[in-house]
């Protein structure tokens, strides 16, 4: 055997990329045929020669690969690119932490270019002192950290009429969760001094669209923070460098990114994010508004349309993510019958607080149709509801915080489907 | 957490002209405001220079851009059309918003009277008022909209909250289960070179299902 190695070897690296994504084929058919495994019994490229220097990727991309596990966007859901949105490949991951460089964007106005030494931010309004701050006097402050998830309010919010796209990337996937270094917005408040008739926040960031929000200053006090890093680094430019807001627990819309202007007001400004949009009509024409907090809410990962099951029969990873804007999520059931019965699932770890939480459940799959549905519950005793537990309720108008049950309708070749079922 | 009961001395005073610069926002009784007025004709000339390729020359909206007017009695029906007449709760969001954030792609390079002028015609393509009216920060608060009381606050707490706390059903929750609808749209694949091109909805093309 080894005589002949040097030989294909060679032949390999002439043929380039082609013949060596041809060897797994082969060693499938060697080991059908009960012979032993090529990839194991001849010495492999990677084996035998050298690898890429440490100075080859200053700052690293995925291997090429993986190259599907990336933000998608669904041209048809607005206007333009501009003001649009796209989606995380949730899919694909595992754990918690939302990789930063496919974590999922949302702007009104594009992701702008905000250098730090450009970088202002004003409190302003009901306070002793107005004040201007640059990015390095932020930096001076004690710092707070924390994990979060960031939902869009839209996020499912395709979903309200019935089952329309085919993936839990586009149908999950306006949200990450990344873990958050910054400074409480306590902190910064403390610094200007709040006056008693100061109730409200009203926050906007410095692109064209400003993003105004208003914010009870209780929430605000409680556990709201501005964040510079990351997951580690610096926050990337589409999700508001140098500083954006982090708003745990609540809708998307308010975590304003590229973050200007913070004002103490008595009373909420009614902006245009707080009126014409982010507010959530009703069957009798009636809108909710300052519908803040995300609900518990779960959706099963893998399988599902985008990761189907390709190995047969046999033990089976049923995973995916559970959330809630309440507080901790504290159990996650998982049904295959389409919710006549349910399994507790298990906790890769404890629930964190308005953070991520992922589930696996280990099972043997027999080959036969499953109706995968997964079902959060969080520690304030709220149970995820279907999605005609909402319409119920709401009609299908809400546009915003869909937090419904979600069912991958498995077929016995492993290939899954966005369904719903009665 | 550190709680601080001293301030640390960190930043800078803002000055009033910084302040003035950055702070726009106009309140729902019009605290905010600017001084100046303008009139319908006048937005008219400036929203069909500045506004109509993208809203239309009567602001009902072109393409997947949003309708400014129209939509009115639809709230409460399949897909509403819900536009500055129909639905905006205050007169201020208008003005703050295309203050701040209009033309897109070109924001904050409007006066304030053509803020005014453009206003008064949003008002009159929603037929609030005549074609000869005038609209200035004295007048402001006098204009009613429509949907001025179609909101409410939050009320999940009571609606929702108590019917999704109750204990959750483990087996035999239901005699059957059938699949009553399944995603409409071709959709991506990964792998699939064509996906990015391909993907979009068959059904579903004049009108986008969701503003994000």
């Amino acid at each position: 055997m080894s005589k002949s190695v040097p030989t294909s070897r060679r032949g390999i690296l002439r043929a380039g990329l082609a013949a060596g994504a041809l060897l797994p084929a082969a060693s499938l058919s060697a080991r059908a045929q009960g012979g032993p495994d090529p990839l194991i019994t001849e010495v492999q490229d990677w084996a035998s020669y050298t690898g890429e220097g440490v100075d080859e990727t200053p700052y690293g991309l995925p291997i090429h690969f993986e190259a599907d596990v990336i933000r998608r966007n669904v041209p048809w859901l607005t206007a333009d690119p501009i003001s649009s949105i796209n989606f995380t490949p949730i899919h694909a991951l595992d754990g918690t932490i939302t990789p930063a460089g496919c974590a999922f964007e949302r702007h009104h106005s594009g992701a702008i270019e905000l250098a730090k030494p450009d970088y202002r931010l004003m409190i302003n309004g009901l306070v002793d002192r107005p004040l201007v701050f640059t990015y390095a006097d932020l930096e001076r402050f004690p710092r707070h950290s924390g994990v979060y998830f960031c939902e869009c309010a839209a996020n499912s919010g395709m979903e309200w009429a019935g089952a329309q796209l085919n993936g839990s990337q586009y149908t999950h996937g306006m949200i990450h969760n990344m873990e958050y270094v910054g400074v409480s917005l306590k902190t910064l408040l403390d610094e200007a001094g709040i006056q008693p008739e100061g109730k409200w926040l009203y926050v906007e960031g410095a692109d064209a669209s400003s993003n105004g929000r208003s914010i009870p200053l209780e929430k605000a006090l409680d556990d709201c923070m501005i964040a510079f890093k990351a997951n580690g680094e610096a926050l990337r430019k589409e999700h508001g460098y140098p500083v954006r807001l982090i708003v745990p627990g609540w809708e998307g819309n308010l975590w304003v990114k590229w973050l200007r202007r913070i004002e103490v007001t008595s009373g909420p400004v009614e902006s245009r994010e707080e009126t014409s949009k982010y507010t959530d009509t009703l069957d009798n024409g009636i809108s909710r508004k300052w519908t803040w907090v995300m609900d518990a809410k779960s959706v099963v990962t893998a399988p599902s349309p985008q990761s189907p099951i390709q190995h047969g029969k046999g033990p089976l990873v049923i995973t995916g993510l559970a959330w809630s804007g309440r507080g901790v999520i504290t159990r996650v059931d998982v049904s295959t019958d389409g919710g006549k019965n349910w399994q507790t699932a298990r906790l890769a770890a404890p629930g964190q607080r308005m953070a991520m939480t992922r589930f696996w459940l280990e099972h043997d799959w027999n080959g036969e149709e499953m109706l995968l549905q997964s079902r959060a519950i969080d520690e304030t005793g709220y149970v995820q509801p279907t999605k005609e537990a909402l319409r119920d309720i709401r009609g299908e108008n809400s546009v915003y915080h869909n937090n419904g049950i979600q069912t991958w309708w498995v077929r016995e070749d492993g290939s899954a489907e966005n369904v719903e079922v009665s | 957490t550190p709680v601080l009961a001293d301030p640390l001395g960190l930043g800078r005073d803002a000055l009033p002209e910084e302040i003035a610069a950055w702070d726009v926002d106009v309140m729902p009784d019009g605290t905010g405001l600017p001084e100046g007025s303008g009139d319908v004709m006048t937005g008219e000339e400036v929203f069909l220079e500045k506004c109509a390729a993208c809203h239309g020359d009567f602001a009902e909206g072109l393409g997947n851009w949003p309708p400014l007017a129209g939509g009115e009695d639809t709230l409460d029906r399949k897909d509403p059309v819900k536009t500055v007449g129909s639905y905006w709760p205050h007169l201020s969001t208008v003005w703050d918003y295309v203050n701040r954030s209009m033309p897109f792609g070109q924001a904050q390079l409007l006066t304030p009277d053509e803020t005014y002028a453009i206003t008064a015609y949003i008002l009159y393509s929603n037929y609030l008022v005549e074609e000869d009216f005038v609209l200035s920060r004295e007048n402001f608060s006098e204009i009613a909209m429509p949907n001025a009381e179609g909101f409410i606050i939050d009320d999940r707490s009571d609606a929702e909250y108590p019917l999704f706390t109750v204990e959750a059903c483990m087996q035999d929750c239901k005699e059957s289960v059938e699949i009553t609808m399944h995603a409409s749209v071709i959709d991506v694949t990964p792998g699939e070179a064509a996906d990015e091109e391909e993907a979009s909805p068959a059904s579903n093309e004049e009108e986008p299902a969701v503003d994000p």
